[in-house]
């Protein structure tokens, strides 16, 4: 049973961040912009937000800050990072019509080298891991209760919670409305699609496109937060591959909100299954296969995502104009 | 008020190296269908950008009843309820009618939209002019005359006055077309205004007040209707007779040169198949016309036939061989020649230059290299002389960039390439597509020139008057099938309609009679 919940509970928490990321792709992708950028903004985020919390943390420690309002100015400080640094692709990508593909490219091979000088500039030379403070949980406490350490309540609901997920519920349903419902929406969608349409009605094409990429900036700041909070260990100027693995739920999700929700679900429990298979009695565990055994199971969520994209790739329909810098001479 | 709705007065327009618009002046009275009318890169379209405000004049002035207006964008020009049908519809075919309808002019409450207004609003409109759409249809689902009339109601929709109409006709069928004069002769009566652009002169007789004509980036003039005809007017647009009729030698039957029996052809869309058991034959001496409207299976008949997609039944023979699954080379070993469709995609590598383009049947043959290596000599002693035989224009000669060339020239150079080769059969898909009235007399007489001269031609046309006047039988396709089978003097271009829009069928009794009687 304890199992079960961990499995549950760890499920969400691997999810958040790639629900967020994969949602900034979105937003960016139906723009018309390709962002493969993902990964670096991530990075910049995870970094920024690490940060700022071990500069909180004296503050809070001291009680002069409460420990969740500490973890809000975090999360923002890291998605308004994001945000800064996807000017650069923005700005490459739609000012200057630049190949997307070799932009988002170079951001991400940017971003790890400035967060490891950061990470060193801040802390002394080879202290390459900012460790997280404890605070950033929300716990039982926080609510004035008392669960037996272990009990599958406690460890269902409180033993990975965090401020992100709440506001990535939150960050969901604004996403879905802004997209669906909103003059905004559906004028970012045109730009993606048909940019020429949408210049013809008056729509300014390079707004929309800063606007999709700036919210994917972020989105992916934040969802890079989010990840190193689930990783736990502390951040050590990387994000494994999430942003691209946030990329294949993008498209295993059709570019659509409630499918990229459904898709990020489904990695997040592919990846925990992984993660606690050698804890579930009735997996099989590939004894016979000496030394490796221990290494199959973590590769499920990536195996999974490449025989899924084979699968589904054919079926799923990417924005027409993505990748195509505007020009207003053409038809 | 003005007697003049609209009036553009000694535009300039220049673009790197070419005056688009020199000095043009085009007066539109109120509640009239003005025409504009020339060739393909007369500076048509660049005088309606600059009007539609995609583009600033270097000199001149547009005047709105009377008043001087600036125009910097589609904005504006919407503000001054000028509106536009483009020539390549902007519509984004994943959206829905209605959402394409609002988009860019949304009703909405604070940025979330009002999608019940709207739909209100659009089906009062499209009732009172009898422009029926199913409003939650999506663009990708619906027919080409829907999806026109979805552009004519996002103008109407924005209250327009001064309707643009880019070339709206070259894709509908010939009902469709009277529908839309009809459409166009009812907005008039309202007083609203039209731009008619157009190359077609026959529409221009039939709906037009007043043509103003455009030649080479020139104003020539601006003549009535009542009081001109159409050869005044092409010799106007071209600045030459052109002749309408295309002059053939008495007809010289061969044996049969091509033989397609049963192919079918299976959809990269849909479930169906795009071309559904087609057989028929062509003979040497005589050029047949598989006609139909766009998107009825001859594009991918025509892969099938020429090598570039598999087919899923059936068998094609040439002169006796079969060559059902005989790869490119070999068809065009045997004779084959093809002049495609989309000539950027399958007819010509636009970055290379005009002689490389030229030589891309025949690099491989030892006229043009030795152990693989090129002789550039004789590749361009061999393009310039197709040049000078064909007239090809461009800025460098052999070795100008296709890309800089105009799409006459393109096309010039790739009916040049393929009839050298001294074909057997020559496929011509849609060879006239987006030329104007001289480049298409031209390519209309190579095509007869290679029949009378007892070569098999099979062309492919979605142009009525072509259709009518190059081939020796026409063949109408409709959903992927052979509905008819014509001989072009003995029919009409109303008969052809009803086949190539579905409602009739030679071989089959159809159950919708829905034209047949009207």
């Amino acid at each position: 049973m304890i199992v079960l919940a961990d499995v549950i509970s760890s499920t969400i928490v691997f999810a958040v961040p790639l629900l967020l990321v994969a949602m900034g792709g979105m937003f960016s992708e139906r723009s018309g912009i390709i962002n493969i950028a993902l990964e670096g903004i991530m990075i910049i985020g995870a970094l920024m937000g690490c940060l700022m919390m071990r500069w909180l943390d004296p503050l809070v420690t001291n009680g002069q800050l409460g420990a969740q309002l500490g973890m809000l100015i975090a999360t923002l400080f890291s998605g308004v990072c994001g945000l800064v640094f996807s000017v650069l692709l923005a700005f490459a990508s739609i000012n200057l019509k630049a190949d997307q593909t070799i932009g988002g490219t170079a951001l991400n091979m940017l971003a790890p080298a400035l967060a490891i000088v950061l990470t060193w500039v801040v802390q002394g030379q080879g202290q390459t891991t900012i460790l997280i403070p404890t605070w950033s949980r929300i716990t039982e406490a926080n609510f004035g209760l008392t669960l037996e350490n272990g009990s599958f309540i406690q460890a269902l609901l409180f033993k990975n919670f965090y401020l992100t997920t709440i506001l990535t519920i939150f960050l969901f349903a604004i996403a879905v409305i802004l997209m669906y419902k909103t003059k905004f929406g559906l004028r970012l969608r045109s730009c993606g699609e048909h940019p020429q349409a949408a210049a013809s009605v008056g729509i300014n094409v390079f707004k929309m496109r800063y606007a999709g990429v700036l919210i994917s900036g972020f989105l992916g700041g934040i969802g890079g937060l989010a990840f190193t909070l689930a990783a736990g260990s502390g951040f050590q100027s990387s994000v494994a591959g999430y942003g691209f693995l946030a990329l294949a739920v993008m498209i295993f999700g059709n570019w659509k909100p409630w499918s990229i929700l459904g898709a990020s679900l489904f990695f997040a429990l592919f990846k925990v299954i992984g993660a606690y298979a050698s804890s579930i009695p009735f997996m099989p565990q590939f004894k016979e296969l000496e030394g490796t055994s221990s290494y199959l199971w973590p590769m499920l969520p990536y195996i999974i995502t490449m025989i899924l994209l084979v699968l589904t790739s054919k079926k799923s329909r990417a924005p027409k104009a993505e990748g195509i810098p505007y020009d207003k001479g053409m038809r | 008020m003005s007697e003049y709705v609209i009036e553009m007065l000694n535009i300039t327009k220049e673009f790197p190296g070419i005056k688009a618009n020199d000095n043009i002046t085009l007066q539109l009275k109120h509640g009239e269908v003005h025409a504009l009318l020339g060739e393909n890169g007369a500076g048509k379209s660049t005088l309606m950008s600059v009007l539609f405000g995609l583009y600033q004049p270097e000199a001149g002035v547009i005047k709105k009843d009377g008043k001087e207006v600036k125009i910097n964008n589609p904005n504006d020009a919407n503000a001054l309820h000028i509106g536009m049908v483009h020539q390549h519809f902007k519509l984004v075919e994943i959206f829905t009618v209605l959402d394409n309808i609002i988009l860019g002019a949304e009703p909405n409450k604070m940025g979330f939209l009002k999608k019940a207004e709207a739909r209100k609003k659009v089906l009062e409109l499209s009732e009172k002019y009898g422009l029926q759409v199913d409003p939650d249809a999506k663009i990708e689902d619906i027919s080409v005359g829907m999806q026109q009339r979805v552009e004519i109601l996002k103008m109407l929709y924005r209250d327009n006055e001064i309707l643009i109409f880019d070339e709206p006709t070259a894709v509908l069928t010939p009902q469709e077309i009277d529908e839309l004069m009809e459409i166009m002769r009812n907005f008039t009566k309202e007083g609203k205004s039209i731009l008619f652009i157009t190359h077609k002169l026959n529409e221009i007789m039939a709906v037009a007040d007043r043509c103003t004509v455009l030649r080479k980036g020139k104003y020539m003039g601006t003549v009535d209707i009542k009081n001109t005809t159409k050869e005044e007017l092409s010799r106007m647009m071209v600045g030459r007779d052109v002749k309408f009729e295309v002059d053939k030698e008495p007809q010289k039957l061969g044996d049969v040169v091509l033989d397609v029996q049963h192919v079918t052809v299976p959809s990269k869309l849909h479930s169906n198949n795009a071309v559904k058991d087609v057989s028929f034959q062509v003979r040497a001496g005589e050029i047949v016309c598989l006609a139909g409207i766009e998107g009825n299976g001859q594009t991918q008949f025509v892969y099938a036939l020429t090598g570039l997609d598999k087919m899923s039944h059936g068998k094609i023979t040439m002169l006796g061989h079969d060559i059902t699954r005989a790869k490119i080379r070999e068809r065009s070993k045997l004779g084959m020649s093809h002049i495609p469709e989309d000539r950027h995609k399958h007819g010509l590598v636009l970055d290379f230059t005009l002689e490389q383009n030229l030589v891309l049947q025949r690099y491989w043959q030892p006229e043009f290299q030795k152990y693989g290596f090129i002789k550039n000599a004789e590749v361009r002693k061999y393009a310039e002389r197709l040049i000078r035989e064909n007239d090809i224009r461009s800025g460098q000669g052999p070795i100008t960039t296709v890309r800089s060339m105009s799409g006459g020239n393109q096309q010039k150079a790739i009916v040049a390439r393929e009839i050298d080769k001294n074909p057997e059969l020559l496929v011509a898909v849609q060879p006239t597509r987006g030329l104007d009235v001289g480049a298409i007399e031209g390519v209309h007489k190579q095509l007869v020139a290679q029949r009378d001269a007892g070569k098999a031609v099979l062309l492919v046309s979605l142009e009525l008057e072509e259709v009518m006047s190059v081939p020796d039988r026409i063949l109408v396709m409709y959903e992927g099938e052979i509905v008819g089978e014509f001989d072009p003097k003995k029919t009409t271009v109303q008969e052809l309609g009803l086949y190539m829009a579905g409602a009739k069928n030679m071989y089959r009794d159809v159950e919708k009679k829905g034209g047949a009687e009207a």
